[in-house]
């Protein structure tokens, strides 16, 4: 069932992307605004990564002290104006707002941070303070949410900082991963521009950190490394025919949409394997990009996927149809997709065990798959004494700092993957780290 | 049957709802419209003095996200040609002769209100209210709030009005003024045929933070308006109160005017004794379209009630209104959540620890956000009861059997008061309080 046509031009493709939170206008953020009841020890500041004083800034929005509003935001949250968007509110602060007790709906209050701090964007107000400088250099790997974060706290602290980031644009995920209905890449680069025209931390593009030597240069050159990598490349899963031409990884292919938009050419029929929220998300795009026909395949229960209820509801909104229960054992096809062979799954006393007597094919001629992604375990293994868990996730203390003093870390590097909102949190924290720790 | 007729001393009209002399009542364009939407009563925008007004005029003062809860003027009166107006009263009277038309004067001296009293007789006037309230340009040249202020004078000039008039009289008195009773009781004296309160309290609405000046900005300047609007009508409740207790004053009616909008505020202007009431802001703010709720509201209420007529519950709550020392001391309330309806916001908890007694206790147990009431340091102030945000969550609960009664009053008789700084009978002893070190328990 195609909802959505095919998108021929930008404007089309902006169509069918239309931002799910839109910036709100003044009139309705002061309505909203006078909303917020004001709850003593807030359960929204509670349920955030960050603890942003959302009450306060609340209030600052509605007594027309926005610029006020926003250095509440960002004092918590480096990429506040983003997670107003990115955020996964539902089941964060929007979450825990009281009103949802009464049946009444809660505060938006994502979307009245992301008013705020665009105003304030757009209008560059500079209201951040670069510390007075002490001598000491920071690198940070990788320019994504963590790495940005990191980069503006120690600024603060007085810190010179280069980032050395892969790719040619800042922000990782939320430019490069994020679907484009949540936000667009203009929204994702002004935040990062406007953060680093104040507060002057430099990002080398093209500048992958990825052998012993290069990571000599930067011990040699600076007091501190902090590693804010993200995952790697989608893992193999190592089915009969997974080479053949139309099979994806998901974050490839989100990447790709984010990137060349209308240009990418979607087939008619697309089969996403996965139960994530990046599986909701690749579905819900291949459905707006216009394939006629997107199946979303996970291996367990509708109950049992990792992705949130709201993500889920979206892919179904825009037109994808699921089947569980099943795992694929095979891509067929003659050096092109044709297909997906799946097997039936059941549980059998508490573990899921595939029924290979039961088996069909789904025709297709596309092949997603937001199956996991790999860790980036090779640069991990590059440094010496680097601690890390059988997850493949770098080891830190309560300071952010690995079993290597000189490197710190955080983000997706030590928690697996997780939300913007948790690297930003991160970043933040291990710059303070740092700073603790250099100035014992 | 109900009635909603009255005969506000010697002014019939087809109900209470009466439009206050303001910018709505400038013009018989407006009197006529209000009146076929069903007001049934106008009181003319202020004829007299020829007068020059400003532009920009008014500024509002919003609560979160209320417009206009408050309201202030620095509008004069009519600035129209006075044989316009007179025309036009003459228009009305023809259209609505059962309607009251009453005409709102404000001149100087004595010729000038007797000649202005033919003109406005001539032209069919119900009725005439005198303007001794407006606080805002006309006091300045002696008129309006001036004389208001001045019980004397306020006296001399109705009399001179009386001797004049063979219509009603209806004084309209300020606020402006410590005790509302001397004016009330000068214009009494005078001979008036009737009160009507308030008029505008003199207000400086808001500073304009880039240019320093107050709302409403004239060329970037401001002076001191007239407050009105919703932010009001307690102050006009309380000297409708005053008058209507008065054993003088209390016998002629009253009009009550300031900040009435629904039909409850109506049933309670009338409940304190005033048998019309007059409607300006809130006309200002949704058009004459509103005395629709007002009417439906009123109706609504005396059926409920069994009332025929505005005057079968006229004045109803004043014996309810005492002085402080005739309130009974054995009374006893606490304040009761019900677990059921708290949606968690601590409000209450907050505001009592903080600005109250310190009698709300958040839960030991963290799974929820459900405080409780200290029942022993609980004064029944009603507090938490007023933040909450979910309706009936907190309730007052009784908790003594209302069978003892014991005044201030009756204890100043018997003697029985407290009379050093550190008497057993004074009310906080042995009440709980924190040590002030608690305080520093508390992060932040």
């Amino acid at each position: 069932m195609a909802e959505y046509k095919r998108p021929k031009t930008e404007a089309e493709f902006k169509k069918n992307f239309k931002q799910k939170k839109p910036l709100m206008n003044d009139t309705e953020a002061y309505y909203e605004a006078s909303r917020c009841l004001f709850c003593y020890d807030a359960p929204c500041v509670q349920a955030c990564p960050t603890s942003i004083d959302i009450p306060l800034f609340i209030k600052q929005i509605h007594t027309d002290n926005i610029t006020g509003a926003s250095k509440t935001i960002f004092d918590s949250n480096w990429l506040g104006n983003a997670c107003g968007v990115v955020c996964p509110v539902g089941v964060l602060c929007e979450g825990a707002c009281v009103y949802n007790h009464q049946d009444v709906p809660p505060i938006q209050i994502g979307r009245l941070q992301n008013y705020a701090t665009n105003k304030t964007i757009d209008a560059d107000k500079v209201i951040f303070k670069v510390g007075e400088p002490n001598g000491k250099k920071i690198a940070i790997i990788g320019a994504g949410p963590a790495g940005i974060a990191c980069a503006c706290e120690a600024r603060t602290l007085g810190y010179e900082v280069d980032i050395y980031e892969g790719k040619e644009k800042p922000s990782g995920l939320t430019v490069y991963g994020i679907a484009p209905y949540k936000i667009t890449n203009e929204e994702v680069l002004k935040e990062v521009d406007y953060l680093q025209n104040q507060l002057g931390f430099n990002i080398k593009y093209n500048n992958a950190i990825n052998s012993k030597e290069e990571l000599n240069v930067l011990e040699k050159g600076y007091d501190v490394i902090f590693i804010g990598v993200g995952l790697g490349a989608t893992r193999h899963l190592g089915l009969d025919g997974e080479d053949k031409n139309g099979v994806v990884g998901a974050v490839e292919f989100i990447e790709e949409l984010r990137m060349k938009h209308h240009e990418v050419k979607i087939p008619a029929k697309v089969v996403v394997l996965g139960g994530g929220n990046t599986a909701m998300d690749a579905a819900s795009e291949a459905a707006r990009m216009g394939a006629r026909k997107t199946v979303l395949a996970y291996r367990n229960s509708r109950k049992k996927m990792g992705a949130y209820g709201f993500e889920y509801d979206l892919a179904i909104s825009a037109g994808v149809d699921s089947l569980f229960n099943v795992t694929p054992i095979a891509i067929t096809g003659n050096g092109k997709v044709e297909g997906v062979k799946f097997a039936k799954t059941e549980m059998v006393e508490g573990k899921l065990q595939t029924n290979m007597n039961n088996t069909f094919v789904v025709r297709c001629d596309m092949v997603i798959k937001a199956t996991g992604q790999a860790k980036q375990g090779h640069l991990y293994d590059l440094i010496d004494g680097l601690d890390i868990d059988n997850k493949t996730r770098i080891k830190i203390n309560d300071e952010f700092q690995t079993s290597n003093p000189i490197y710190f870390a955080g983000g997706d590097a030590v928690n697996g993957g997780a939300e913007v909102v948790n690297a930003a949190y991160d970043g933040k924290m291990a710059a303070q780290g740092i700073h603790n720790w250099l100035t014992k | 049957m109900i009635d909603l007729s009255i005969d506000f001393g010697g002014i019939k009209a087809p109900n209470p709802f009466w439009l206050a002399s303001a910018p709505p009542t400038n013009s018989g364009y407006q009197i006529m419209k209000a009146f076929e939407a069903g007001w049934g009563g106008a009181v003319w925008k202020t004829l007299g003095v020829p007068v020059v007004n400003v532009s920009s005029r008014y500024g509002s003062l919003n609560y979160r996200n209320t417009r206009m809860m408050g309201f202030n003027n620095i509008e004069l009166i009519t600035d129209r040609p006075l044989a316009d107006n007179l025309r036009e009263i003459e228009e009305v009277k023809k259209y609505f002769p059962d309607h009251a038309v009453i005409a709102s004067l404000m001149v100087e001296s004595k010729a000038e209100w007797e000649q202005i009293i033919k003109d406005v007789e001539n032209a069919g006037a119900d009725g005439i209210e005198l303007n001794f309230g407006c606080p805002h340009g006309m006091c300045e040249r002696g008129m309006g709030s001036a004389v208001g202020q001045e019980p004397e004078v306020l006296k001399t000039i109705v009399g001179w009005v009386k001797e004049a008039a063979n219509i009603p009289v209806i004084t309209k008195l300020s606020p402006n003024i410590s005790h509302i009773t001397d004016p009330g009781l000068a214009a009494v004296q005078g001979g008036t045929d009737s009160i009507s309160l308030i008029n505008t309290i003199k207000s400086i609405v808001g500073i304009d933070l880039d240019s320093y000046a107050p709302y409403p900005i004239v060329d970037g300047k401001g002076s001191n308006g007239g407050y009105c609007g919703p932010a009001v009508k307690p102050i006009a409740m309380h000297m409708l109160k005053d008058l209507a207790q008065h054993p003088e004053i209390g016998k002629v009616p009253l009009s009550g005017i300031g900040g009435i909008e629904t039909w409850r505020d109506v049933v309670e202007f009338i409940l304190l004794g005033a048998t019309s009431v007059q409607v300006c802001t809130a006309v200002m703010h949704y058009g004459f379209g509103i005395v629709r709720e007002m009417e439906a509201g009123l109706r609504q209420f005396m059926e409920e009630k069994n009332y025929s007529t505005i005057y079968d519950f006229a004045g109803k709550a004043l014996p309810n209104v005492t002085d402080w020392k005739h309130l009974n001391l054995k009374h006893k309330v606490v304040a009761e959540i019900n677990p059921d309806k708290c949606i968690g916001c601590d409000l209450c908890y907050i505001s009592c620890d903080d600005g109250a007694h310190q009698a709300i206790a958040l839960p030991i147990d963290t799974t929820n956000r459900i405080p409780s009431i200290i029942e022993e340091n609980c004064v029944g102030c009603n507090l938490c009861s007023l933040v909450c945000p979910v309706e009936d969550c907190i309730t007052m609960v009784k908790r003594d059997d209302g069978t003892e009664s014991l005044t201030w009053h009756e204890r100043t008789l018997n003697d029985d008061i407290p009379v050093t700084f550190d008497d057993d009978r004074a009310g906080g002893k042995g009440h709980f309080v924190p040590t002030p070190e608690d305080a520093l328990k508390h992060k932040r």
